[in-house]
């Protein structure tokens, strides 16, 4: 394999593992806390919030913004890492 | 000044602006015309995209959708704004890295065949042309609400301005008109908030005012649930749909948003992957602001509606009550003869809206002729009304209520214009240059490209003008059936190196098919033929608008299965794909 096909890989592997921890997040915060375990979160309070109903319409949606930003910043480091950013 | 001049004024305004950006912007090649030259920078194509997103239903309806089902309305919130995360993260960067103009594009060259590539244009029609017609039909209403403007004449000037910016300029036009209403609709959603949550809780933001307390220093939310339980509603906070049917139309919301052509297009738009990332995250934090609005709204609206009319006696309802009324959004059956408003849980009359007579009741009320439903509930309140009627139900100035009217417009045509623009390039592009006609020369194309946008204009315009009774019920549905096509093949093609033309051609046939079938059953019928089966029959108690995610699992197995019994893609194809995993040589979007 060719140094350029290794770094290819080795970027590609990282990268998933990114994907992985991310979307665990993604789906955590919405399908999670918003969604199967809400009732069980609603004993707790966020200010005048449930805090189930709290992350169905509102916790969620910031994590979402949030998750995306720190993916760029990941993979921009990345980029750069293995000598694929211009 | 009156709402109506201000109306006029601020929509007249409007309006020049995007001439003059159409004028500006105009479009002098293909690639122009497509991908906007694929020079717009992230800032703004991210406005653009969430402009493009945000639709009349979305501006208009949501808000209102939601005050009425609680915590239900959750499914749009979530489902709305989570495929972005499905987008930045699985799919804009590879296809900007991939580098050409359409999804069908994609689809044909990644799976090497014209079959792939017709399926994905007629399932890219399909979801298009079921979306654009309640856009259509938005602007008309938006248009004979505030304008008194019959509805089919709002519906015309409507396609009169799409048709300009759109015809002139193509993505370049569409990109840079949507920046400005983008900033419209954003401005007009706000502004009502602002003052309502300055209201009712004293903080200006109404995401912390949606959580803060009210004159008698209970909590919103808690008064809410109370007024609520009193009257016999469920608990607001609390829904009313199982939470498997949450969980599966909250997916198929999802991956249906990151599976929308008219979405993905605007990700080839920018120069670099780079730049595919950050404007997928600008274009989430411009729709979050609206998103994370609406829910306070929501229950902002609700409250002020129940504490309003709630056992009030009908002659002492405040003005916008019976303009409501008189625009036949409103209807009120005094059904205990009492002369107050009971406004409980169930249904106040039988039929879907309320038929008018000539005559008005003895309390000055406009009689109706449904018969009244077996409930003590006396109130028919349409759900569109929660945005339009805010304004005017929290007392704000008269250039407030026509901002709203201008945010609700710029908010229909930005999306309008840019699902034309995805049917118009299916046909030129994908059918015309790729298929049946390889040697058509660039201007040829261009000209082509415009034929196909004003013949997209005028069959949206012919739908918004006759509706078709199942356009409402469909518009929901497009997301399912974006879900159940395009989305497996595209994930599909970029992580599974080993994914087939077979597979993925069969994937997204079974897909949509199943996907239309379950729609037809269960929502639509077929007109004349049979009527929609209930309820109780849903497979795995899945709703129509949740079975995306089942169409959308079915897919991902036939692909997989039948990529599995077939031959491995050719040499080619992987190398294609593992070049798209790899940011750095994007170049610009070119289609050769």
């Amino acid at each position: 394999m060719s140094e350029k096909q290794k770094h290819a890989t080795a970027y590609w592997k990282e990268n998933l593992k990114y994907l992985v921890i991310l979307l665990f997040i993604w789906f955590a915060v919405s399908y999670g806390c918003g969604i199967l375990f809400k009732e069980e979160l609603n004993q707790f309070r966020l200010g005048g919030f449930k805090l189930g109903f709290w992350f169905a319409q509102q916790g969620s949606i910031y994590v979402f913004v949030i998750l995306i930003f720190v993916y760029v910043r990941l993979m921009n480091k990345l980029d750069k890492k293995y000598g694929f950013d211009e | 000044m009156s709402v109506q001049t201000w109306t006029w004024i601020l929509v007249g305004l409007t309006f020049a602006l995007y001439f003059g950006i159409a004028i500006w912007a105009r479009a002098g090649s293909t690639k122009e015309f497509y991908v906007a030259g694929g020079g717009v920078s992230p800032l703004a194509n991210g406005m653009a995209t969430a402009a493009d997103w945000m639709s009349a239903a979305s501006f208009i309806s949501m808000a209102g959708l939601i005050s009425f089902m609680g915590y239900d309305g959750s499914v749009f919130l979530m489902g709305w704004t989570g495929g972005y995360v499905l987008l930045a993260l699985l799919l804009a960067p590879y296809l900007r890295k991939f580098g050409k103009f359409t999804v069908p594009d994609f689809i044909g060259d990644r799976y090497y065949s014209n079959t792939a590539r017709t399926v994905a244009v007629i399932c890219a029609l399909i979801v298009s042309f079921t979306y654009v017609a309640g856009q259509m039909r938005g602007v008309g209403i938006v248009f004979s609400q505030f304008l008194q403007v019959d509805i089919n004449l709002g519906v015309v000037i409507g396609m009169t301005v799409v048709l300009i910016f759109a015809f002139l300029g193509g993505m370049k036009g569409i990109t840079y008109t949507q920046v400005a209403q983008y900033c419209v609709l954003i401005f007009a959603f706000m502004v009502p908030a602002f003052f309502i949550s300055m209201q009712m809780t004293g903080n200006i933001i109404p995401q912390i005012g949606m959580g803060g307390t009210v004159e008698d220093g209970t909590f919103l939310l808690d008064k809410l649930d109370a007024l609520h339980t009193q009257l016999g509603f469920n608990e607001y906070t609390s829904g009313t749909k199982t939470t498997w049917d949450v969980f599966a139309i909250t997916l198929a919301l999802m991956v249906g948003t990151a599976g929308l052509p008219h979405v993905i297009v605007r990700f080839f738009t920018v120069p670099k992957v780079k730049d595919a990332r950050k404007s997928a995250g600008l274009a989430l934090l411009f729709i979050a602001i609206l998103y994370t609005t609406a829910p306070a709204i929501a229950v902002f609206a609700r409250t002020n509606l129940i504490e309003t009319v709630s056992n009030t006696e009908y002659k002492e309802v405040p003005e916008w009550f019976k303009n409501w009324e008189n625009t036949g959004l409103i209807a009120w059956s005094d059904k205990n003869g009492d002369g107050k408003i009971q406004y409980v849980a169930g249904s106040a009359l039988e039929g879907k809206k309320p038929v008018y007579s000539d005559v008005r009741g003895t309390n000055g009320e406009r009689m109706i002729t449904n018969a009244n439903a077996t409930t003590e509930n006396e109130l028919y309140v349409d759900r569109d009304i929660m945005v339009l009627a805010n304004p005017e139900i929290a007392k704000l100035p008269n250039w407030v209520i026509a901002l709203v009217a201008a945010g609700g417009l710029a908010a229909a045509l930005s999306t309008a214009a840019g699902l034309l623009l995805v049917i118009s390039t299916s046909i030129s592009h994908d059918l015309i240059k790729k298929q049946l006609k390889p040697d058509i020369s660039e201007k040829g194309e261009l000209l082509a490209a415009r034929i196909s946008i004003l013949v997209a204009i005028i069959i949206a315009g012919l739908f918004g003008i006759y509706p078709p009774g199942f356009v409402a019920a469909v518009v929901a549905l497009a997301f399912g059936l974006a879900a159940a096509s395009f989305f497996p093949a595209i994930i599909l093609g970029i992580f599974d190196k080993r994914m087939n033309k077979q597979g993925a051609v069969a994937g997204m046939i079974v897909g949509i098919v199943l996907m239309l079938y379950y729609m037809i059953v269960y929502k639509t019928g077929l007109i004349g033929v049979m009527d929609p089966k209930p309820a109780t029959e849903w497979w795995f108690g899945t709703s129509p608008e949740g079975f995306g995610t089942i169409a959308m699992l079915v897919n991902v197995v036939v692909s997989v299965v039948v990529s599995r019994l077939t031959a491995a893609p050719p040499e080619n194809v992987q190398e294609m794909v593992e070049n798209i995993r790899i940011p750095s040589g994007a170049g610009e979007a070119s289609s050769h």
